[in-house]
């Protein structure tokens, strides 16, 4: 499949998806996003791919929505257009996506970031919801997601006063999971995506499925999936080979079903 | 090459030699200066040709007295949005630049000029200079990072004294309580900076900027975080050309080229 913004290339059992606007700082046009959604939905229908990575590169993971598609837009407009609910399919991909983040990640770039499920940072990496600054806000979840991640009072702080973070106060505040030196974050998320290629597949599915839905749900209801999840595994082969290795000493061999 | 009023910017064998030149004024920082040094200093950062940085002051009598007194006399200037604006960038600027920068302390260096030569990777001192911590002589705290680096290289009791008394600290002392790397005659100091920096210039500039990445994260972090970060710059520098030249030149036998790559 070739793509206009996006360059996608698979190995050892996860995908790589590049953002490429390199030009504009991957600013994230409709077409873009449009790609970026038909691709990803394609990854998760793949057998050969057990992660998914989406990074930029090294100046930019993507520095905010195409704001000229929207300059002269009517409220109307973009309500009609309703382009951030093409967003929505990303929360819908089964499969880990991984972000690998170096340089800017902003506005619609952030919370791109934030649609992933776990982030690897390059040290140069800056995050932050510009938005305020040209007469809007966040519009593709960054409310919510940046609230869920790092709590009310400094979602409020990047929010309403567009400050920009660094990576390092990024790890503190719990909005990525690790920061590396520049030259080696695509290389880490890389090992992390081998790492979850190398696990049962269906369980990594489960997992992921039930973390999720900690987000949107009470504890109670949240327990109960989980633990239904739990008890679905036990209908997977991956399983009974899992403790039967485990209590033989050796490495288990995943079939993914 | 940019076009500096207040700054010499020389460059010869990779060594880029930064001059404060206001040598009327004893090098004093004025805004122009501040941001022609911020100016010098990205510039370095962008130019793969410069390897090694020497910062010094024009004439024999400073290195840099620090901000100049008279320019803002009678108005009413925020310090905090001066050092927030000029002095800190340059601070940050001269920590992060990945390649060695050596201050030729060749006169007194004084209040924020004091800092700037701290916040240097290594200092080659006359032995007719002195540090001074002026600012409690005028009612100001130290500032330009002075309270992190002196505590740093000489320990918490000298860095209060030397906050706190504003007093002169003559060169022998500096170099005995570790603030400065070495100590030179006036007439030899130029050469034997210089011959530090070529050495430098000459170094694996890559290894080099790798290295002062780990310093800078070592003082202010844990033994476990810097060991995990060791094992990634490690990494990084086994992939460099310089590494492969390095290991190349050792079989061989010979004395390696490194190029900065």
């Amino acid at each position: 499949m070739a793509y206009q913004f996006i360059i996608v290339t698979k190995q050892d059992g996860y995908a790589l998806v590049q953002l490429n606007r390199p030009d504009v700082l991957n600013a994230l046009n409709i077409k873009l996003m449009e790609e970026l959604v038909e691709a990803l939905t394609a990854l998760d229908n793949d057998p050969d791919v057990r992660c998914i990575i989406l990074t930029g590169n090294e100046r930019a993971f993507a520095a905010g929505a195409d704001i000229k598609e929207m300059a002269d837009a009517s409220a109307i407009e973009m309500l009609t257009r309703d382009q951030f609910a093409r967003w929505d399919r990303i929360r819908k991909i089964k499969k880990p996506l991984i972000a690998a983040v170096s340089g800017f990640a902003l506005g619609g770039g952030c919370e791109l970031m934030m649609s992933c499920d776990m982030v690897i940072a390059s040290e140069t990496a800056q995050f932050g919801q510009p938005e305020i600054n040209i007469g809007v806000m966040p519009g593709a979840g960054g409310t919510q997601r940046l609230t869920r991640a790092v709590g009310k009072v400094k979602a409020m702080e990047m929010v309403l006063t567009g400050r920009m973070i660094s990576a390092d106060e990024a790890l503190r505040w719990g909005l990525i999971n690790k920061v590396v030196p520049v030259e080696y974050y695509l290389e880490e998320a890389k090992a992390w995506a081998k790492e979850i290629a190398s696990k049962p597949p269906v369980a990594i599915k489960l997992a992921k499925e039930a973390v999720l839905k900690a987000f949107d749900t009470t504890i109670e209801a949240g327990l109960e999936f989980e633990r239904k999840n739990f008890y679905l595994l036990f209908a997977s082969e991956d399983q009974k080979e899992g403790m039967k290795a485990f209590a033989e000493k050796r490495k288990p061999e995943w079939k993914g079903k | 090459m940019p076009d500096f009023q207040t700054l010499l910017y020389q460059i010869t064998n990779g060594v880029l030699t930064i001059t404060m030149n206001r040598p009327e004024s004893y090098n004093a920082f004025t805004e122009q200066m501040k941001k022609e040094l911020n100016d010098a200093f990205k510039e370095a950062a962008r130019d793969a040709v410069v390897r090694c940085i020497v910062l010094r002051g024009a004439g024999l009598k400073a290195f840099c007295s620090g901000q100049d007194l008279k320019e803002h006399q009678g108005s009413k200037r925020s310090l905090k949005e001066s050092l927030e604006k000029s002095y800190n960038p340059l601070i940050r600027k001269i920590r992060t630049i990945e390649k060695p920068v050596i201050a030729m302390i060749n006169g007194v260096a004084a209040g924020a000029g004091c800092s700037v030569a701290l916040a240097c990777d290594m200092r080659v001192m006359s032995t007719e200079a002195y540090l001074m911590q002026a600012f409690v002589n005028i009612g100001l705290v130290p500032d330009s990072g002075a309270h992190w680096f002196l505590p740093r290289y000489a320990g918490l009791t000298r860095a209060f004294e030397y906050a706190a008394t504003g007093r002169k600290i003559p060169a022998e002392e500096c170099l005995q309580v570790g603030l400065v790397n070495r100590l030179a005659k006036p007439e030899e100091l130029e050469t034997v900076t210089m011959e530090l920096a070529n050495a430098l210039a000459a170094a694996p500039t890559r290894a080099i900027g790798l290295m002062k990445r780990a310093f800078n994260k070592s003082l202010s972090s844990d033994l476990d975080s810097l060991l995990d970060y060791e094992a990634y710059i490690q990494q990084i520098a086994s992939e460099t050309d310089d590494h492969k030249e390095g290991l190349k030149a050792f079989l061989e036998k010979r004395k390696p080229v490194f190029r900065g790559t």
